[in-house]
């Protein structure tokens, strides 16, 4: 199975150490990786603060970029949502009329990292070492756009040592939303004190998610208060073994 | 459109948001409030199987009939009429509160009691009657709560949701007497209590009353039927009791037939109050020679709908059945409280609403599509599945069209040239590698807005990129546009 691996923009820059435990869990399971440096960004800030129409290069710079692998494997929800559902919807209005089949070619390829374990490749258990106690944040993006349900925390309980936590108020946004961050930071900070409480609350050493950039804002915050717990990554977790601790 | 004075003149969204954020007892108030509807609300929604067809349908009937609205405009027109109403078209509020003021007037009545009502409240209906001498009575306990606090409505189906019970009883005590039956001297907070002396004080108010104004949940085409669902009985008693009813009602409420509106009747009580069904649903048709009000006109009212039909994306809110689920699931709602939106349509609704019905020229509705996350909760518990994450970003897309926002246009294009070139992406990263020892505990200007509360990520020596071609002996920059 050859996976090219979309690494996201915020990945790549500020969070290398996700990409790299996603390209060791993969290659662990049998997977062969690629990292096409073609590929950019997705778009997704310039779509969602209203400057849409100026994405099209990066569509067809994805769609490029990505065709021809068996599956496309990115390790942001928030990302594999922005390809899956409003990638299309770009090509549609885009001046190049080719464009939206290039993207229709490549968007079923797709997938987040934990669908595609557990959907493609069929695993649950991918024989990883983690002991520490866990909470998990399931981000909005990851829960109801990519519909990831409870593959992450399948994943997670099959982690040996680990221990998982429930978190009061899961489903509810941790107040990131991109530029709101910035736009509203008296109600962004008020939402993460919230889910900070909740996470702390649960007495866990580690806050997981499946999208780094909730992360940035969650650890940043928790980082502030010098809370003590700290945040890592799906991928990072899963990636764990006795001879690489995440 | 002109809208409830009250609301004019009010901060951007982030401003009045600050304030009620830092308000320990609003957030105590309404993190209560919302959090008991959301879960009543899924109870009954989880025990129905098919919740996810009703939906469908929900949306289905209102697509068509959105699609086909003039006919079935004419279509209930006929109907009323035939049935012994008066229909009166309004194209904006000011039309529409000059025709009700005419009708109150022909009937020479200075008072009229109301049933609770957002087309009402959005064409600014009791501040119009008021300048002409004309007081009206609200008649919805949460309304007369805001009414008699000279207070704004701050959630669609609680508006006084920002209100616990003891400044209710201090509302009660302090201002009933100047509207009519004073409250009991020995009023306590207890909500059985309060609720008495709002029955006692409207008692008189039903049984004097010489008209009546309302809105309508639904209007039925096929007969002319308007259709008022409720909880506490008073529109049931505004709707039958005075000599002359008036009904405002926004165009897009019409539904063809009695068998759609069988859908709506199930999705809105279980949606908003989080009951199986409403306590009240009170139907009309015209006039009956030896029941209920001897006159009855309806006024429908466009006031910007119009234009939001026109608008491909825009148009699925006015499927809306304001019901205000949105509302209780929002995280950002639940922070800002109501008021913060500027808006008799607060919420997640009202962010995508307000500025279509209003525009986008004032800073305040400019503000309103930002008013959120894009989390989607809205959009997972709407009854007639309303994109509200779509709409928004169509509407921050118009915001930024219309000019303004110039710092972040320069940013945004210069993101974009940064990520239409890898070799390019890779230098940025190595530079920011390369600044990492000195990343500030505080940003200057609009930085702050981050490092206020959260520390900055601090760049990694080596991006993925650059690991990647060291480790995989891959090119970094494999090619460069112009």
């Amino acid at each position: 199975m050859r996976v090219g691996l979309f690494i996201t923009c915020v990945n790549d820059t500020l969070y290398p150490r996700t990409g790299q435990a996603v390209v060791r869990l993969l290659e662990r399971l049998g997977c062969e990786v690629d990292f096409p440096a073609e590929q950019s960004c997705c778009g997704q800030m310039h779509w969602n603060t209203g400057y849409g129409k100026q994405i099209e290069p990066l569509v067809r710079r994805f769609a490029d970029t990505f065709a021809g692998y068996d599956a496309v494997v990115t390790a942001s929800g928030s990302c594999g949502a922005m390809v899956r559902d409003n990638h299309p919807k770009a090509a549609a209005r885009a001046a190049d009329p080719t464009l939206p089949e290039a993207v229709a070619a490549v968007v079923p390829q797709v997938y987040d990292l934990s669908e595609f374990l557990v959907d493609v490749l069929g695993v649950t258990d991918v024989g990883a070492y983690f002991p520490h106690t866990v909470t998990y944040h399931p981000s909005c993006h990851s829960l109801r756009l990519m519909n990831l349900g409870d593959r992450p925390t399948t994943l997670l309980r099959n982690v040996r040592g680990l221990e998982l936590r429930d978190l009061p108020g899961a489903e509810e946004c941790c107040g990131f939303g991109g530029t709101f961050a910035l736009k509203n930071p008296d109600v962004s900070a008020a939402m993460c004190a919230d889910k900070v409480r909740h996470a702390v609350g649960t007495g866990a050493e580690v806050l997981c998610a499946a999208d780094n950039s909730c992360l940035m804002h969650l650890g940043g915050t928790m980082g502030r208060q010098r809370s003590g717990v700290r945040t890592l990554h799906l991928a990072e977790i899963l990636a764990s073994t006795e001879e690489f601790p995440a | 459109m002109s809208n409830g004075s009250a609301f004019l003149g009010l901060p951007a969204f982030p401003g009045a948001a600050r304030e009620a954020v830092g308000n320990a007892q609003l957030r105590h108030n309404l993190r209560k409030a919302t959090h008991t509807i959301r879960s009543k609300r899924a109870a009954v929604v989880g025990e129905l199987d098919d919740w996810e067809e009703l939906r469908a349908a929900g949306k289905a009937v209102k697509d068509h009939t959105l699609r086909h609205l003039d006919h079935y405009l004419v279509r209930l027109e006929e109907a009323v009429t035939a049935a012994g109403g008066h229909v009166h078209w309004a194209a904006d509020a000011d039309e529409a509160n000059r025709i009700v003021t005419e009708l109150v007037r022909a009937t020479g009545g200075h008072d009229v009691v109301k049933v609770k009502s957002m087309a009402t409240q959005e064409i600014g209906l009791n501040e119009a009657l008021e300048a002409e001498g004309i007081r009206a009575y609200e008649t919805d306990l949460a309304e007369l709560i805001v009414q008699l606090g000279d207070d704004r409505p701050s959630h669609i189906l609680v508006p006084a949701i920002h209100r616990n019970r003891s400044e209710i009883r201090e509302i009660f005590l302090r201002e009933m007497a100047a509207w009519g039956e004073p409250a009991p001297d020995d009023l306590t907070d207890e909500p059985r209590v309060l609720a008495e002396a709002a029955r006692r004080h409207l008692r008189k108010r039903f049984l004097t009353a010489q008209v009546a104004v309302s809105g309508a949940n639904f209007m039925v085409a096929e007969t002319g039927t308007l259709v008022v669902v409720e909880s506490e009985g008073n529109g049931r008693m505004c709707l039958t009791l005075p000599e002359t009813l008036i009904s405002v009602v926004g165009i897009e409420k019409v539904v063809p037939t009695w068998q759609d509106l069988a859908v709506f009747l199930q999705l809105l009580p279980r949606s908003s109050t989080g009951e199986r069904m409403n306590p009240y649903t009170s139907m009309w048709t015209g006039v009956a020679p030896s029941d209920g009000p001897r006159n009855f006109h309806l006024v429908l009212l466009d006031n910007g709908r119009s234009r939001v039909l026109a608008d491909e994306v825009g148009r699925q809110t006015l499927r809306c059945i304001r019901c205000s689920a949105c509302l209780n699931v929002c995280p950002v709602y639940e922070r800002a409280g109501g008021h913060a939106y500027g808006s008799v349509y607060p919420g997640p609704i009202g962010a995508i609403l307000t500025p279509q019905l209003r525009g986008t020229t004032s800073e305040l509705d400019a503000s309103l599509p930002y008013a959120s996350t894009l989390c989607g909760a809205c959009y997972e518990v709407c009854p007639v599945a309303i994109d509200i994450p779509e709409v928004l970003v169509h509407l921050r897309e118009q915001v930024v069209e219309g000019g303004g926002h110039r710092a972040e246009r320069a940013a945004m294009k210069a993101a974009g040239w940064i990520f239409a070139d890898p070799a390019r992406l890779a230098r940025v990263q190595r530079v920011a590698g390369r600044a990492r020892r000195i990343v500030p505990r505080r940003l200057p200007g609009p930085g702050a807005a981050w490092t206020d509360t959260r520390d900055l990520p601090v760049p990694p020596e080596q991006s993925f990129r650059d690991w990647w071609a060291a480790e995989r002996g891959r090119p970094t920059t494999p090619r460069s546009n112009p």
